[in-house]
């Protein structure tokens, strides 16, 4: 099974390419609504986007508070 | 040529500010194209009226009928619920009230209009398809939703339940276990997901949900259509008695004062999430 890490670096990259940001802008710790500048509607296409990345199922009430790409790699992995 | 907005080109043909709808060898194809995400409101309605009329002449000469959305947010994200809360707030209780039911009922007589048409019917989705938009797509007999398609019944979330006839066809087309999962969480799933519950019946690449409609309802053409309508009219009957009840019900739970405040928080809110729970 893949690490936390790995997971992590995988969301960063994945985001950082949908959304035309340069990957070295976006830190673990970012506000990814900030970072990425994306509203609820999008922030659902990144949703739907790891999770076929990852092949899980990642229900959006999970996400609630969830705001920093750290956390959400957390949640992700969880479910790995 | 240029067509003006609301034209009613022929029955063939129409370009409204809604929907627009053509038909080309034997196939209806009707697609939304209301920004910012197709919200079902009053406009959204009475085109959607003009169509159900125009659906007597225009399946004499059709086989299939697609429904699909021009808009990249997705197919619809529902119920316009900015209209319905401004209109709540201009009217007086029974009247908005009254309101809501003409508006239910109207919208639940096109809807079973489309559901029972002598067609093959196809909801082509992508992206957010919730609430009403999500009902929308299940009128139709068979959903292909591209891998970015979201599906979601959030209306918990506002104090109600599902008003265009959500809760009767998802009954009608999957096990009762996972009708209570997808209503009473609220929670919102992928197009993978949809096609593991049983809800999808194709699942195709980012963009492509329309193409694969298309070559769906050409090989639908190849059938004999007497055949194909006496096998969905046995397969596909209308829950006449349960859409009713949920018209009933939602009405009842739309007049607590509950749901107005949880209308006037999604309506008024600044947070940048007001899709997620």
């Amino acid at each position: 099974m893949q690490t936390a890490e790995q997971t992590l670096e995988e969301i960063l990259t994945l985001a950082a390419a949908h959304f035309k940001v340069q990957r070295e802008k976006l830190s673990p710790d970012a506000d990814f609504f900030k970072a990425l500048g994306i509203d609820s509607l999008q922030t659902l296409d990144l949703l739907t986007r790891l999770e076929n990345h990852f092949h899980v199922e990642l229900p959006d009430y999970e996400l609630q508070g969830v705001t920093d790409f750290r956390t959400l790699a957390g949640k992700i992995q969880a479910r790995l | 040529m240029e067509v003006a907005e609301g034209t009613v080109l022929s029955v063939e043909q129409f370009k409204g500010q809604a929907l627009s709808w053509q038909i080309q060898g034997g196939v209806i194809e009707v697609s939304l194209h209301r920004e910012p995400c197709n919200e079902l409101g009053s406009l959204s309605l009475l085109e959607l009226e003009k169509f159900a009329s125009a659906l007597d002449d225009l399946e004499e000469d059709a086989h299939a009928l697609i429904l699909s959305s021009e808009l990249k947010c997705g197919f619809c994200a529902g119920a316009d619920l900015r209209e319905l809360y401004e209109r709540s707030l201009s009217m007086g209780k029974t009247e908005a009230a009254r309101g809501v039911r003409d508006f239910l009922e109207r919208i639940h007589h096109v809807l079973n209009r489309i559901d029972a048409a002598p067609l093959t019917t196809i909801a082509a989705v992508h992206g957010v398809t919730f609430g009403g938009g999500f009902e929308l797509a299940l009128v139709c007999d068979l959903i292909i939703a591209d891998k970015m398609a979201r599906f979601c019944f959030p209306e918990l979330r506002l104090g109600l339940i599902p008003g265009f006839g959500g809760i009767p066809r998802l009954k009608r087309d999957l096990g009762n276990a996972v009708v209570r999962d997808l209503l009473l969480t609220g929670r919102s799933f992928n197009a993978t997901k949809a096609q593991q519950i049983g809800l999808v019946s194709q699942v195709v690449a980012e963009g492509e949900s329309l193409r694969a409609a298309r070559a769906t309802a050409a090989q639908m053409g190849k059938f004999d259509r007497q055949t194909a309508i006496a096998a969905k009219q046995f397969i596909k009957p209308i829950p006449a008695v349960e859409l009713q009840k949920e018209i009933d019900i939602f009405c009842e739970l739309f007049s607590r004062s509950a749901v107005q405040a949880g209308l006037k928080k999604f309506v008024e809110s600044t947070d940048a999430r007001p899709y997620l729970p």
